[in-house]
């Protein structure tokens, strides 16, 4: 019989040249497989003496163990080394930049609309749309400016050739909303106004939100809380002064001009607010009763406030926008500083 | 409205600092647009005599004066001024002075010591030029410092105001609502009644009665129209933006600022005959100040005289008979113009003046005599001359009822108790007539307020003089109600995020456009023309959104950025009846952002198909058809719910060229409602059962649409469980015949109840196979 210790040496020195899985499963098979060299060694262990068997038997079956630990060993390693060559060749440079297709972005006008109606929705307003070629009607007489009142002449009102003229303002729809809608009322209604009119501080086409809140008790106080709690909510800023002033518009009574500290200089004076440390945001007042009565609104049963503002000015103040013909250029170097 | 405060404050005078009076009147409504100050700021400057001036021994542009500044001996000034000259009264800064810019020190010119300096407007900052020392009248007080001589320390204060106040178009009412906010006393100008010297009147008849119901005329002979206005006048003028001119002009400008009575003189010796109030006859014109002559229309009201029109009234009078500087006799007008007989017209000749902005917003009809006494009385001291007594036509006035305030009304309103008392003081301070009844007040407005009709006006005055500010601001107290949620209708904002998630990036373009650009997308467009159009390029209303959105990209093209994808939702424009929401969308450049690892391709057709059909969340119902503006072999039309509803394509080869793009855009354009609306999704269950997948390859003719055989295949597929049947392959090459293609087409079967058969599986696939041959000539590829 082969001594097990010379045939544990050869395997360990046999397992430990092995370089890969596959001849370590060969030299497994060498020494332990069914013809293996130990595999051998136990089948003869019959032709041995009983006396010499027990013994034998344990040695050889140490001799196994040991190559089995060998072989165990050497597997765990082979497999990590794989393992780690596998990693090393799969190691990205994660500092790249991702793939893939890109992500537009809103207009700042729309972002801004969308804002004014979510805080406006979140006090039951509803959202109402209307044409914007319209009629003289609408534009005007029914919200009591009649023909050649000199308020006309404050809107620079775009015609068509066909006599109908582009809205100057939003308050058409209030008129259009109150004829196919009964009281209460609370809408809002964003939209494309136009103006016959180009500067630096004016562009022929800008966006207006009228807004229109009609029941049995509205009060000028309401409209005031109402104003406040917008302005402050949209510029984030508890502490936003404001203040209301007497105005007019011929389709409210009585009218205000609602001003907010600058959210530019925080009130000290600067360029934006001429020095004033105010700046003009909104026109509002309380529903004028011949606007009622052009659209049948009883004027005893009910009372309203009404609103409009500029949105691209409110854009201009949140975003920090210098120049409102930049809305309109549709640059995307400007209109992706907004995404 | 521009005017000083001096003036205003000669009338009222609260005790309130400019600021504090500024801050009162724009919280009241008058809003202050801007202080400025009359003079910029300097001191020490008094008004000298120039005693000598004597050429400079070294300098031949200077002069060595000798000045009397109102002190013992008079001083040496060096002066390089070309007019300086003995006799001269001048501003002349003294040493330690500070001017605009400089500092007046003794100093040798020249070795010449000169203690002071002689100044021109430009040097005390009143003018930006000047060509020489500012002369002043020789009766201008020698030694009194200037600043105090000329009032320089005054502030011109300029109101916005609204078109309703036009009682606060004048000093006087501006110190009546000075005084109805502030509480302080208002002194307006004593005026009395002129005793007639003479008794020649002109002769007026008054045609159109309704239009002016109260005509003052009134004969002035021998004045002196050279007379000098005086400086206290003229200073009033120029700091309420009125140059003076001549004295008889200067004073009807004058009592048109204080009293808010637009007036005219005509010049009697160039009148022809008598004179006529009446509306303007077709075809006649007339010669205005201004030089304009004026085509007069049937609704112009006009004064004329025998030989016609000789003023437009209420506008402005004519030339040929207005007052000049060799008039000796006149004939003063004061009326009373209906505003409705005078809005509109200026604006409609392009004029714009002090007397129509008054007439069209209405003027005190109760202070027309009034104004006549003040300027008759101005004019007999500044131009002398002898008065005839006033002519007076009077027709029937405006009416000022009295108007009930409902004091629950107010309340209800105002949404908190105003008291009845400070109500009741503050309208009476107003001018009103108030009389105090159980729960309400019995107002009758004063002649000067027009804007005071109903009670929501008199609910206006009543919070304005409480004060705006003073109201609370309440949050309030509604009734909560839901709003409603179409879950079948996707929301605006959500159709243009869905683009943003697709990366479009979003523009606005105006509404109005180029014709030109309509009519080269489609000769048939028709856009609405504007009638008053601020350029051509603005000239009419949009039928597409295709014209701004290429407009956009060249834009964006000229300023380097090469990867465009941009969608608008606007509306487009056919008429009052017919402007539909449409979203359109336009990509350019490359397919993906540039990037590592990515094989660059520019973006196509079927790019830009798949966002449509991620918008819709299904491949939309898309046909071929004809487009001018489009490519017609890469053009579809969009279908739904059995109508047309866009079009998607690239951009037709000869605009391309035409408008100098590097490469053909592709553009969608549908109805934005079509997109938005939705099913309400219904759970069907979900199959435990195995599904089968059947590819099938079909050779057809290679122009013949895919899209045919899909139809064709889906209306074939009665069975439900037939699941879905797509393309997932177009092949043309090699292995297919020239002209053909190989379109492999995915079958998935599967049933909810049950597992499919293999018979019934391949009878539907038979079904399919023989449908495609005999309807597409589609036959399974070998």
């Amino acid at each position: 019989m082969r001594n097990p210790n010379e045939i544990v040496a050869d395997a360990l020195a046999a397992i430990q040249a092995c370089p890969d899985l596959p001849t370590l499963e060969q030299v497994k098979a060498g020494f332990l497989g069914k013809s293996g060299q130990l595999t051998d060694l136990l089948k003869s262990l019959g032709t041995m003496p009983a006396e010499e068997r027990k013994t034998a038997g344990a040695r050889i079956n140490e001799a196994k163990q040991a190559v089995e630990a060998a072989l165990k060993g050497r597997r765990d390693a082979l497999q990590q080394a794989e393992l780690d060559r596998q990693l090393a060749a799969e190691t990205l440079d994660v500092t790249l930049p991702g793939r893939g297709a890109g992500r537009g972005g809103l207009h700042p006008v729309s972002r801004t609309l969308a804002r004014i109606q979510a805080l406006f929705r979140s006090i039951g307003f509803e959202v109402a749309t209307g044409p914007e070629i319209e009629t003289d009607f609408y534009n005007f007489t029914a919200l009591n400016i009649p023909e050649d009142h000199p308020a006309r002449a404050m809107h620079d009102t775009f015609y068509l050739q066909s006599g109908e003229l582009l809205r100057t303002h939003t308050s058409p729809v209030q008129v259009r909303h109150m004829q196919s809608h009964q009281p209460p009322l609370r809408i809002i209604a964003p939209g494309r106004v136009y103006r016959c009119d180009s500067d630096v501080t004016h562009t022929p086409m800008f966006h207006q939100i009228e807004g229109l809140w009609v029941d049995e008790s509205v009060s000028f106080a309401d409209l005031k809380g109402v104003l406040a709690d917008f302005m402050r909510n949209f510029f984030e800023r508890d502490d936003l002064p404001v203040r209301f002033r007497p105005s007019f518009f011929p389709f409210t009574e009585p009218s205000a001009e609602m001003d907010i500290g600058c959210v530019m200089c925080g009130g000290e004076g600067c360029r934006v607010c001429s020095h004033t440390g105010w700046l003009e945001v909104l026109g509002c007042g309380m529903v004028h009763p011949n606007v009622f009565r052009h659209v049948g609104i009883d004027t005893e049963r009910y009372v309203g406030f009404a609103f409009g503002l500029g949105v691209e000015r409110l854009a201009m103040l949140r975003y920090g926008v210098d120049d409102l013909r930049l809305f309109f250029e549709n640059d995307l170097r400007f209109l992706k500083q907004f995404n | 409205m521009q005017f000083p405060e001096s003036w205003l404050r000669s009338l009222v005078n609260p005790a309130l600092d400019i600021p504090q009076l500024a801050h009162a009147l724009t919280m009241a409504g008058l809003e202050v647009e801007a202080l400025a100050a009359a003079a910029p700021p300097f001191n020490h400057v008094v008004v000298a005599e120039i005693l000598s001036a004597e050429k400079h021994p070294d300098a031949d542009r200077l002069r060595v004066c000798q000045v009397d500044v109102g002190e013992a001996a008079p001083v040496t000034i060096v002066c390089g001024a070309p007019n300086a000259a003995a006799g001269l009264r001048v501003p002349c800064a003294r040493p330690g002075a500070k001017l605009p810019g400089i500092e007046i020190k003794v100093a040798k010119v020249r070795g010449v010591e000169s203690f002071g300096m002689l100044c021109s407007t430009r040097e005390l900052g009143l003018e930006g030029a000047a060509d020489g020392l500012m002369v002043l009248p020789a009766d201008a007080p020698v030694g009194e410092d200037f600043r105090t001589w000329l009032n320089l320390d005054d502030t011109l204060i300029t109101l916005k105001l609204t078109p309703n106040r036009a009682d606060c178009l004048s000093l006087q009412g501006l110190a009546r609502e000075v005084g109805a906010i502030t509480g302080a006393e208002v002194r307006l100008p004593q005026i009395t009644e002129i005793e007639n010297h003479i008794q020649d009147t002109q002769p007026i008849q008054v045609s159109a009665a309704d239009a002016c119901p109260l005509y003052l005329g009134r004969v002035v002979r021998g004045i002196n129209a050279q007379a000098i206005t005086p400086r206290w006048m003229a200073e009033r003028l120029e700091r309420s933006g009125i140059r003076p001119l001549l004295a008889p002009v200067d004073i009807t400008n004058y009592v048109l600022l204080e009293l808010g009575q637009p007036m005219h003189a005509f010049d009697l010796a160039r009148l022809n005959g008598d004179i006529e109030v009446r509306w303007a006859r077709s075809g006649e014109t007339l010669e205005l100040l201004n030089a304009q002559t004026a085509e007069l229309a049937p609704d112009m009201l006009v004064v004329a005289d025998a030989g016609g029109p000789v003023a437009l009234a209420g506008i402005m009078g004519g030339q040929p008979t207005s007052v000049v500087s060799s008039t000796v006799d006149l004939m003063l007008e004061a009326a009373f113009f209906a505003p409705s007989a005078i809005a509109g017209r200026a604006r409609r000749l392009g004029l714009s003046t002090d007397s129509s902005h008054r007439f069209e917003r209405g003027v005190d009809f109760g202070a027309t005599r009034r104004a006549m006494e003040r300027a008759t009385q101005l004019l007999l001291d500044i131009c002398g001359g002898q008065a005839g007594p006033v002519s007076e036509i009077r027709g029937e006035l405006p009416h000022r009822p009295p108007i009930t305030l409902r004091l629950a009304r107010l309340k209800r309103v105002v949404g908190i108790e105003l008291d009845t008392d400070e109500v009741a003081h503050g309208l009476a301070a107003l001018g009103a007539g108030v009389e105090r009844q159980d729960d309400r007040l019995i107002v009758t407005p004063p002649s000067f307020r027009f804007d005071l009709a109903i009670e929501e006006d008199l609910i206006e005055e009543a919070v304005r003089l409480f004060g705006y500010d003073n109201i609370p601001a309440q949050p309030p107290g509604a009734p909560s109600r839901m709003l409603p949620q179409d879950e079948t209708v996707l929301a605006d904002d959500i159709l243009r995020q869905m683009l943003v998630d697709l990366d479009f990036q979003e523009v606005i373009t105006y509404s109005f456009v180029d014709p030109a650009w309509e009519t080269a997308l489609d000769a048939e467009a028709r856009p609405l023309p504007l009638a008053n159009p601020l350029a051509s390029q603005l000239s009419a209303m949009r039928t597409t959104l295709w014209s701004g959105l290429i407009e956009t990209l060249r834009h964006n093209l000229n300023r380097q950025q090469d990867r465009v994808r941009i969608f608008e939702l606007g509306r487009v424009y056919a008429s009052l009846a017919e402007q539909p929401m449409k979203l359109g969308g336009l990509v350019y450049g490359e397919v993906y952002p540039e990037q590592w690892g990515a094989q660059p391709r520019r973006v196509d057709f079927f790019d830009l198909k798949g966002d449509l059909e991620r918008l819709f969340g299904h491949a939309p119902d898309v046909r071929r058809g004809a487009h001018p503006a489009l490519h017609p072999g890469q053009c579809a039309e969009l279908w739904a719910d059995g109508r047309a509803i866009g079009w998607v394509g690239t951009l037709h080869p000869r605009l391309v060229q035409s408008l100098d793009l590097p490469a053909a855009p592709v553009l969608f354009e549908l109805d934005s409602l079509a997109l938005a609306r939705r099913s309400l999704p219904r759970h069907t269950g979900v199959s435990r059962y195995p599904q089968v997948r059947r590819d099938l390859a079909f050779v057809m003719d290679a122009h013949q649409p895919a899209g045919e055989l899909l139809n064709v295949l889906r209306e074939t597929a009665t069975e439900d469980w037939v699941r879905s049947i797509d393309v997932f392959d177009d092949y043309r090459g090699k292995g297919v015949p020239e002209n053909q293609k190989s379109l492999a087409i995915r079958v998935v079967m599967q049933d909810t109840e049950r597992t499919l058969t293999d018979q019934e599986v391949e009878e539907a696939v038979q079904k399919l196979v023989s449908a495609a041959l005999r309807q597409c000539n589609a036959s399974l590829r070998a």
